[in-house]
């Protein structure tokens, strides 16, 4: 199958913020037009956009993604969604990666937003549609009962202590100050976490990154265009993206099948036998502290049950051998459902070009794997990037 | 087993019955936070101004949508204009027969390019044609919402 | 991007900018009333709770037995048919002990939401069909609920029952011996 290379060429993105003046679109806007000016492009030089945004319900908006049309450089332009719930953030870079690969367009734009904020009084009530409408919402359920479950499954399967989990909210909280959009970039230990209110045993206040708005944009370019915009393209090596079933009881809960799934298929595209020694950068989703582990682990970054050893040793660390969430994650910079993802998107390719200012690995990261997930804990979307 | 299987009694039908709790609280954004201010405080409609394609949104925009540059320039608009369109609405959301039929416009103000969304009064539907010339009625009590303009009357 | 951008876009506000009227809103409530439809097999399956009888149905071709049964089975895409009935009991797979509601509310008594892998639905490639429910009779406390401890179905009376989920009052622990 021909495909042609594909590239990100810019990007940009807004503060993430508990609560926004800005409308939705406004939001997409912003981020949209810092994406466009950090590769000299103007809305002109767009053949396609393609969007991402969260359940319509949190912005009480029908058909949201269309409604930010104007707001991502859609007017009068072909325009797509995708909505895979927490994966979004990065299905959206692979709809428009399929865009330019297949050489039906030469620039492409992604655009991600949410504003959860709207949603009163806690963006949960929209949220609660996630559980089956007959045999579980009578049973007066929330969403941290799915997390606190899995994490808890994972948890006893393999012997691990919640101490050994709440590393990566310190990790990750430490490395977001240096994020000039974040929402929760502090100083915070172990026994912070620890010592948190229980909200559904075992997660804990501190194990759960905050909602918020914001939006996130990145231009796609196929190779010919690539190389004129920029002299260090970040390319598009691999993308892979699968789905288990929605009958969620029914499954493994310790282990992220998907997201394996999603692996292979990225790996194989971009040529990759040896992850851990071929990656250089790893931004795994992690709504919760518990999932950077949980999706290391799919991922194939480590062994089954072991994410949480390497984190203690100080391998995920930014100047350590695997580098995991340098941007902060959603734990520090925040959770706004399909820009979260997209952040990580943008997180490598700043990394990957050395512009990461005060968060840039060290040692001249060549090669970065960004995986976003969501819906009932169903998907998995995986994209790598490098740099020549 | 087919794919459609008749029921013969709808009582066979098992559906869970329940609702979804939501309440929205929107904020105005950047350009309608003036634009809502400027109907609460001073009764008077304001629009941008694209300079690049000659085009004045109203309700105005912060960023301009077909050249994307970023919308600065404010301008006053009069609050009248022509119907553009309209219809005559005789249900409400579930279907029943509204009390009074409600007359829904899009209004052509004077000097703005997008069209303006309301409601027209003081006219029987019979009266209302394509082109009427109509001005906006303020409420005394304004709050800053869409509703501080009542309806548009005929001029 | 951090050397050459000066600031990011984006206006944080706080909730008291919206309390003292310094942030022009509006509120809109939906008017979102929903009757789903059970379904085919979940049909069946709230009629068998009405009875007092948790159902399955079978694959014939990977053999799994599927609870909460479903008229394809999603791995072999091959059309269900036999049903079974279980026994009731079964074993907690995972739990949660919640203290909030879902407004972050906190509860007044903590309740146990516990995924429960019933006996008769064993996949033979593990996994164990099961749904979600809630464990009582139980205090709310990791060191009394354990993954792995064996639970039985407790029936709300039949006069009461309304072939709902919640025919099934909860789980509780069965004492061995």
């Amino acid at each position: 199958m021909k495909m042609r290379r594909v590239a990100v060429v810019g990007a940009g993105m807004t503060k993430f913020v508990r609560r926004a003046l800005e409308t939705a679109d406004e939001l997409s806007w912003q981020a949209t037009q810092m994406a466009l000016d950090s590769c000299g492009l103007t809305l002109d030089d767009i053949d396609a956009v393609a969007s991402g945004t969260a359940p319509d319900a949190f912005d009480g908006v029908h058909m949201n993604s269309e409604y930010l049309c104007p707001g991502s450089g859609g007017w009068n332009k072909p325009f797509i969604r995708c909505y895979v719930g927490g994966g979004t953030g990065v299905m959206a870079v692979i709809h428009g990666w399929y865009h330019v690969a297949s050489g039906l367009f030469d620039t492409c734009l992604v655009v991600c937003e949410e504003k959860m904020s709207s949603c009163q009084p806690h963006p949960q009530g929209a949220f609660l549609t996630i559980f089956d409408h007959t045999l579980e919402r009578p049973l007066g359920p929330n969403l941290l009962w799915i997390f606190a479950m899995e994490m808890n499954a994972y948890m006893q399967r393999y012997g691990l202590s919640h101490r050994d989990i709440a590393l990566v909210t310190v990790k990750n909280r430490r490395n977001a100050k240096d994020h000039p959009c974040a929402l929760l970039g502090e100083d915070i230990t172990v026994d912070d976490v620890l010592n948190s209110e229980v909200m559904a045993w075992p997660v804990r206040r501190l194990d759960v990154s905050p909602i918020s708005d914001g939006a996130v944009a990145i231009v796609l370019a196929s190779d010919k265009v690539a190389h004129r915009l920029t002299d260090k393209p970040v390319w598009i090596e691999g993308v892979g993206w699968s789905l288990e079933t929605a009958y969620w009881t029914n499954r493994d809960l310790s282990y992220p099948q998907q997201v394996e799934e999603a692996a292979r298929m990225a790996y194989q595209m971009a040529g990759i036998t040896e992850p851990r020694k071929q990656i250089h950068i790893a931004e795994p989703y992690d709504p919760f502290d518990y999932k950077e582990l949980h999706h290391l682990e799919g991922l194939l970054l480590a062994d089954k049950g072991k994410a949480p050893e390497m984190t203690a040793l100080g391998i995920t660390r930014r100047d350590g051998d695997l580098p995991v969430c340098p941007s902060g994650g959603l734990l520090g910079v925040g959770n706004p459902i399909a820009a979260a993802g997209l952040m990580k998107v943008a997180e490598l390719f700043w990394q990957l070009r050395g512009e990461a200012g005060a968060r840039q690995v060290p040692g001249n990261p060549k090669r970065g794997l960004a995986q976003a997930w969501g819906d009932l804990m169903q998907v998995g979307t995986v994209v790598i990037l490098g740099v020549a | 087993m087919g794919l459609t299987e008749r029921l013969r009694r709808f009582d066979e039908a098992i559906a869970w019955k329940g609702e979804i709790p939501l309440q929205n609280r929107y904020t105005m954004g950047l350009a309608g936070e003036r634009f809502f201010r400027e109907i609460k405080d001073n009764a008077r409609l304001m629009a941008t101004h694209c300079p690049q394609c000659d085009y004045t949104y109203l309700p105005p925009r912060s960023y301009c949508e077909r050249c994307f540059a970023e919308l600065t320039e404010w301008v006053e608009v009069p609050s009248r204009g022509t119907v553009y369109a309209y219809t005559i609405v005789h249900l409400d959301l579930d279907e029943h027969p509204l009390d009074k039929p409600r007359l829904a416009a899009l209004i052509e103000i004077e000097g703005c390019d997008s069209l303006f969304v309301h409601c027209l009064g003081e006219v029987e539907p019979e009266e209302v044609y394509i082109g009427m010339p109509v001005e906006a009625v303020f409420q005394e009590k304004r709050q800053g919402l869409i509703t501080d303009i009542a309806y548009f009357r005929p001029l | 991007m951090s050397e050459h951008i000066p600031s990011y876009p984006g206006t944080p506000l706080k909730e008291r900018d919206f309390a003292e009227g310094r942030v022009l809103h509006i509120w809109w409530v939906p008017k979102a009333d929903y009757a789903w439809d059970a379904g085919v097999a979940i049909g069946k399956f709230l009629a068998g709770l009405k009875e007092g009888r948790i159902l399955g149905i079978t694959c014939p071709q990977c053999h799994r037995v599927l609870v909460p049964p479903r008229m394809v089975c999603e791995h072999c895409f091959v059309p269900t048919r036999r049903w079974v009935e279980l026994p009731g009991t079964g074993r907690v797979k995972t739990f949660s002990i919640c203290t909030v509601r879902w407004d972050m509310e906190r509860l007044d008594t903590p309740i146990i939401p516990a995924v429960i892998a019933l006996d008769g639905a064993e996949a033979p490639t593990g996994g164990g069909g099961g749904f979600m429910h809630l464990l009582g009779e139980v205090e709310p406390t990791p060191e009394a609920v354990r993954i792995g401890m064996r639970v039985e179905a407790v029936w709300r009376p039949a006069a009461e029952r309304t072939a709902a989920i919640t025919d099934i009052l909860y789980f509780r622990p069965i004492k061995e011996g």
